[in-house]
């Protein structure tokens, strides 16, 4: 073990069926520093927090942490809390009915009885301190998602812990929440606590932490110090070696020209959705592939799920082919032409325990209608077409969905919404949490949609992709569109500077 | 001095705390309670006016409230049990034959009791905590085994008359400063069976439990959500565990209350308890999700339940079939009045 | 190819043709039911008798073990048909199952008891014909309301359908103001035992007709894909056209049409009903009928076929143990044993323990293969 190391993770391996979510990891935390653990959607990140608080048991490597002699096994996260770890998670982990004050001291108080009036009072006090703006004795499901984040994070610096792993923290927070964030991961660090820090901001990395371990895949690319590390470096690690295929794609997606003046393929006009989006405008024409882009809940899966109708829309109107039609219920969307692939592939996508062959006929099944099913012999041929034209790697169309990797599940989705035969596919993060060559060969796939005339919108959380594979950008932010990216402005800095709503620096 | 200001603000602040779900269900709990008996008082009159009334409804549904008590526990903690009626049933026959046949006493028969109520929690508890098995189908089947259990001790009606169990059944408690005059003018004291003390005793002690105890409170942090309870540093089956197992023994000392009550043992005692005691529970602001419930507001839901039984039978509906329709009513209405309060927060969080 | 593979592998093959008849569905169940059958060839084996001789009536009828067994199961594999749809939807049982028999038989007497004994065979016809459809509109109205409530106000099955569990009998004898009607038309009596005749048991052919019935309804609608898709990931379901709550409301009301045919064939059985224990524990036997078919009660993925032999086996059981002088009331101890270990046996936490157990036996004899070689 290294001299001023709190906690060491060495040959860390961790596997889900069908996916090899770690492999071989090695991760060193020192004493009184940052440290930054950088990735793609999918890297492994939230899997190696989990293994070290127990959540996941770990399927091989050693952990050693300060002051234990051997290596220690983490069984649950009371065990890791017991040895001095403690974590805030991307989402948020309290019970949201039981009081502020509870959330932060349940399950660490000692003896045997809750003493409200002192949890009220230290919480009060803490809550304080960090200038939380909320009554302990509230009940938490009754806060805003920011507050609640906060609650976690004062929950946490108040156990007296080595280590502290702050898992995507700062997504629910605004600037001066982040400002007073970083003021506290400092104080900590001066104390010599040993902070772990998951982010995706790029920013907020340059500007608090000491070093950088990047994974990649469920693999180790390396760890850096914070000044050797340039930003373009950084970002090419993350990604890896794939940036020349990709940049091979842009040159195609250059080639094809859009009609902008003919007839919208869809248009909709004042949509007006249920889920805090504002009413907004939005076409798109034949051949075209156009990109929502925002930060985190800036409402750009929530406008695309009112296009599809999958939320509820209570006004505006909608136009396919310049023809006005009714879209209130996704299967409207679907005999209008659109395919829509969710964000959340395994909330929304996949029907986990169905066969990929019964996966892939789904949407068109239900289009036919209830009392018109498939052949079997049929189901199967298209079953087959899709594995081979997508390189589907499945033991047969008769394996469970679940079994797959990431990547392999996405493109079933993908081919179900192609066996559809949509003229307008949406596809909400179609790449996020799978391997690099899947990522390349969907958005391949995508300028091929667009070049034998179907329209499609692309969403991503990485700018790079959208660049590559959009030829317009519809720019969102707090639940509104905030401005329109075309042609030459199809850059980086112009992008940025769009979703942040101030000049460009 | 500053900090001193603030938590004191923050106490004062306290009141103003938004209405927690538990306390706001708890409210329309003791709100149909009250407007239930004035209707009672108002519609029926006389009898509704006397303390006894109100006191012979206790003594009637001592059992049911120990009963109800364990289920709201496990219904807090996101679970279910609906073995407690067969429970109460076994119960009963377990201590009739032993006191008659078996030449037990009083206390064998209680250490019976509470044996096999814990028995059923242990067993159900680890099938449901350890094994992640649904607990409604786990206590289906505890139900039954049951069921089949009281036949296999004895198919028939046994009438208890071991003395000293008689003299015990028999103890009436005069409530002080309760009472009615009757009509010559002699002043009659309430009084409760000795079922009650020991019902009135489980209340307060879970309600404690529930309210002040770290045990209790991540009760109501598993129901809330298991999976934040568990990064929290709750032992989650553990504390499903205990749960299923409280509720056993609340269904030891509710079967031994029935037993008390009825004086006797038979394989159609309690028949549909289980249900009386869900009905409470929900009645009483326990919400199915879990994470929400309080023992008070269950022993206004005993009492909701018992005041609207007897309204129905004051009202010559004494047809047998009524009061399950009855509750079964009562069930459906607060069951969808959850429903819609759980929408309209999810909607509200959106 | 494949053909050389086998033949490299046969050792394997063995294990490989073990392994999946192991893993079929129908291999718990008929597993089972060789279990019992076992049993009984060496506790009695005029167990297995079946005999032709003249009942009552003076006709021939077939008598015996086997053809009680495949008699009193018609109304459980009746049920199992729609608790299967049910489970596989909802995710949750229906247990109101047995007290709604009681109302949809409490019907059929209602309308039945208005009519004299000496009404003509076409007029009897009209009015059997008549309360029937009355009876399965009756029971798929409390199956909508019991659906209703569990896709509308997403109350759990099992709760949702205690309303109706807690209330069910009671309206039965509402139904007919608790009187204790009796039939006297012996041709009330045809539906529950034999058709002047016939010598197999009437409910015989109503159970095959109803599976049938659902063989049929699966291979011409996409109610197998559509209720699986829900019962697994409804939030997807939806994404891709289905409507979810309509699903699941329809699982209900098919099943409340199985307790129509149950509630119709009970009291034809004795023409006459006892509300509270006509049917009573039934809802127990179908929903261990499903998950002795290896159903997850969790929802999802199904297998009829199972599901309708898991209840075959179960009246099995039930008769078996008739046999050994078991009292009706004390056989739910013993199934409730069943069921027990059949939980014990498909929860996850002991499926998993087994797969690792068998993983390391199989990495260990890798192990042995490899040194050996």
């Amino acid at each position: 073990m290294e001299k001023d190391a709190v906690l060491e993770m060495r040959g860390i391996c961790k596997y889900f069926p069908g996916v090899r979510a770690l492999e071989q990891v090695d991760f060193t935390l020192r004493e009184g520093e940052i440290h930054a653990l950088m990735g793609e959607n999918g890297a492994g990140k939230s899997t190696l927090i989990k293994v070290l608080t127990g959540v996941y048991p770990k399927d091989g490597g050693t952990v050693w942490l300060k002051g234990t002699g051997s290596a220690i096994h983490i069984k649950s996260p009371q065990d890791a809390q017991s040895h001095g770890i403690a974590t805030v998670y991307q989402e948020i982990t309290l019970c949201p009915n039981l009081t502020v004050a509870e959330n932060m001291y349940i399950a660490r108080t000692k003896g045997a009885f809750t003493n409200w009036k002192k949890i009220n009072q230290d919480a009060g006090k803490l809550l304080d301190e960090l200038g939380i703006p909320v009554n302990p004795a509230e009940q938490l499901g009754n806060c805003s998602i920011a507050v609640q984040q906060m609650v976690a994070i004062a929950r946490a610096v108040d156990m007296d812990c080595k280590v502290l792993i702050l898992d995507e923290p700062t997504s629910s927070l605004d600037e001066q929440e982040v400002q007073k964030l970083f003021k506290l991961m400092r104080d900590l660090k001066a104390k010599g606590v040993g902070i772990i820090f998951v982010t995706h901001f790029l920013e907020q990395v340059y500007e608090v932490c000491d070093r950088i371990t990047v994974l990649r895949d469920g693999q180790l690319v390396g760890e850096y110090i914070i000044e050797e590390l340039p930003r373009v470096q950084l970002v090419s690690k993350m990604l890896g070696k794939d940036f020349d295929d990709m940049a091979e794609i842009k040159s195609d997606a250059d080639a094809e020209k859009v009609d902008y003046n003919g007839t919208p393929v869809y248009q909709a006009i004042n949509l007006t959705g249920t889920t805090g989006i504002k009413p907004f405008d939005f076409e798109i024409h034949k051949g075209e592939v156009n990109g929502f882009t925002g930060l985190l809940g800036s409402g750009r899966s929530e406008s695309v799920r009112a296009i599809f109708g999958a939320d509820r829309v209570v006004g505006g109107k909608v136009m396919i082919d310049g023809k006005e039609v009714k879209i209130r219920k996704p299967l409207d969307a679907m005999k209008h032409g659109i395919s829509y692939l969710p964000e959340d592939r395994k909330l929304d996508g996949i029907v986990g325990d169905l066969s990929v062959r019964d996966n892939i006929i789904l949407a068109l099944q239900v289009m036919k209608g209830f009392f018109k099913p498939f052949s079997r012999a049929q189901a199967e041929a298209f079953a087959d077409e899709y594995i081979k034209l997508l390189n589907i790697k499945t033991a047969s169309s008769d394996t469970p969905i679940k079994s797959l990797s990431g990547g392999n599940q996405q493109k079933v989705i993908l081919a179900r919404w192609l066996l559809a035969n949509p003229v307008y596919l949406i596809l909400d993060e179609p790449t996020r949490g799978i391997d690099v060559g899947t990522k390349v060969e969907i958005q391949k796939l995508v300028l091929k949609l667009a070049a034998e005339g179907k329209s499609v919108t692309f969403i991503s959380s990485e700018i790079d992709e959208m660049i590559r594979t959009c030829s317009r950008l519809v720019v969102m932010r707090d639940g509104k569109v905030v401005g329109e990216l075309k042609g030459n402005d199809l850059n980086q800095n112009k992008i940025m500077a769009t979703i942040a709503g101030g000049e460009s620096k | 001095m500053s900090v001193n200001t603030n938590a004191i603000g923050g106490k004062r602040l306290n009141k103003r705390a938004s209405l927690t779900d538990t306390n706001l269900l708890l409210i329309i709990t003791i709100a149909v309670f009250f407007v239930m008996y004035i209707m009672a008082i108002v519609f029926l009159g006389k009898g509704f006016t006397k303390p006894q009334m109100f006191f012979n409804i206790l003594n009637e549904n001592a059992s049911l409230l120990v009963l109800s008590c364990g289920m709201t526990l496990v219904m807090i903690t996101g679970g279910i049990d609906i073995s407690v009626g067969q429970v109460t049933s076994l119960v009963c026959m377990a201590c009739a034959v032993n006191l008659e046949f078996n030449g037990g006493n009083v206390f064998t028969s209680m250490l019976i009791a509470l044996g096999i109520g814990l028995a059923f929690g242990i067993v159900q508890g680890f099938l449901v905590a350890y094994l992640e098995f649904q607990p409604f189908i786990v206590t289906l089947a505890g139900m039954f085994f049951a069921k089949g259990m009281t036949t296999i001790i004895c198919s028939d009606r046994v009438n208890v008359t071991e003395p000293g169990f008689d003299a015990l059944s028999k103890t009436e408690v005069t409530v002080p400063f309760m009472g009615s005059y009757n009509k010559v003018g002699d002043f009659i004291p309430a009084f409760v069976e000795i079922g009650v003390i020991v019902a009135i005793l489980v209340v307060v002690l879970l309600f404690v439990f529930l309210r002040w105890t770290k045990l209790g409170r991540s009760f109501y942090a598993v129901g809330g959500n298991n999976q934040s309870a568990n990064m929290l540093g709750i032992n989650v089956k553990l504390t499903k565990f205990l749960a299923h197992v409280l509720c056993g023994l609340c269904a030891g000392i509710g079967g031994y209350l029935f037993f008390l009550h009825a004086r006797s043992g038979s394989p159609l005692h309690a028949q549909g308890a289980e249900m009386n005691a869900i009905a409470s529970s929900i009645i009483g602001g326990t919400m199915l999700s879990g994470g929400v419930g309080n023992i008070v507001g269950t022993l206004f839901g005993v009492l909701s339940l018992a005041t609207i039984k007897n309204i129905v039978t004051s009202l010559g509906l004494d047809d047998p079939w009524w009061t399950n329709i009855t509750v079964a009513a009562m069930l459906c209405i607060f069951l969808l009045v959850q429903s819609v309060i759980l929408a309209r927060k999810n909607k509200n969080k959106k | 190819m494949t053909t050389s593979e086998k033949k490299i592998s046969t050792g394997n093959s063995a294990k490989g043709f073990f392994g999946k008849l192991v893993s079929n569905q129908l291999f718990i169940p008929l597993a089972a039911l060789l279990l019992l059958v076992i049993f009984n060839l060496i506790a009695d084996p005029t167990f297995f008798k079946i005999s032709l001789e003249p009942s009552s009536t003076g006709y021939y009828i077939l008598s015996g073990n086997l053809i009680s067994i495949i008699d009193n199961a018609s109304e459980l594999a009746i049920l199992a048909i729609g608790m299967t749809l049910v489970t596989s939807a909802s995710g949750g049982q229906d247990i109101s199952v047995g007290s709604a028999i009681a109302i949809a038989g409490s019907v059929v007497l209602r309308i039945a008891k208005g009519y004299s004994a000496g009404i003509s065979n076409g007029q009897f016809a009209g009015m059997i014909i008549g309360a029937f459809v009355l009876c399965v509109i009756v029971a798929a109205l409390f199956g909508a309301f019991n659906g209703a409530l569990v896709a509308f106000f997403k109350i759990q099955p099992m709760v949702a359908t205690l309303i109706l569990f807690t209330a069910g009998r009671s309206i039965a004898a509402w139904i007919n103001n608790n009187e204790n009607i009796s039939i006297n038309d012996t041709r009330f009596g045809y539906f529950g035992n034999f058709l002047p005749g016939i010598p197999i048991p009437t409910p015989v052919f109503i159970s095959a007709a109803c599976m049938i019935i659902i063989a049929i309804v699966l291979k011409v609608t996409n109610l197998r894909l559509y209720s699986q898709a829900v019962g697994i990931n409804a939030s997807s379901s939806r994404l891709n056209g289905i409507n979810p709550k309509v699903i699941k409301l329809l699982t209900f009301i098919i099943l409340g049409a199985c307790v129509a045919v149950c509630g119709f064939i009970k009291v034809s059985r004795t023409s006459s009903i006892t509300y509270a224990v006509i049917a009573n524990n039934i809802e127990m036997d179908a929903i261990l009928a499903v998950a002795l078919g290896g159903n997850n009660l969790g929802g999802g993925k199904f297998n009829m076929t199972a599901s309708i032999l898991g209840a075959y086996v179960i009246q099995f059981l039930t008769t078996t143990l008739f046999k050994f002088k078991v009292s009706s009331s004390a056989i739910s101890a013993y199934k409730a044993v069943v069921v027990i270990l059949l939980i014990i046996m498909s929860a996850p936490v002991v499926r998993k323990w087994f797969s690792d157990l068998k993983n390391k036996r199989t990495a260990a004899k890798a192990q042995v293969r490899k040194e050996g070689a």
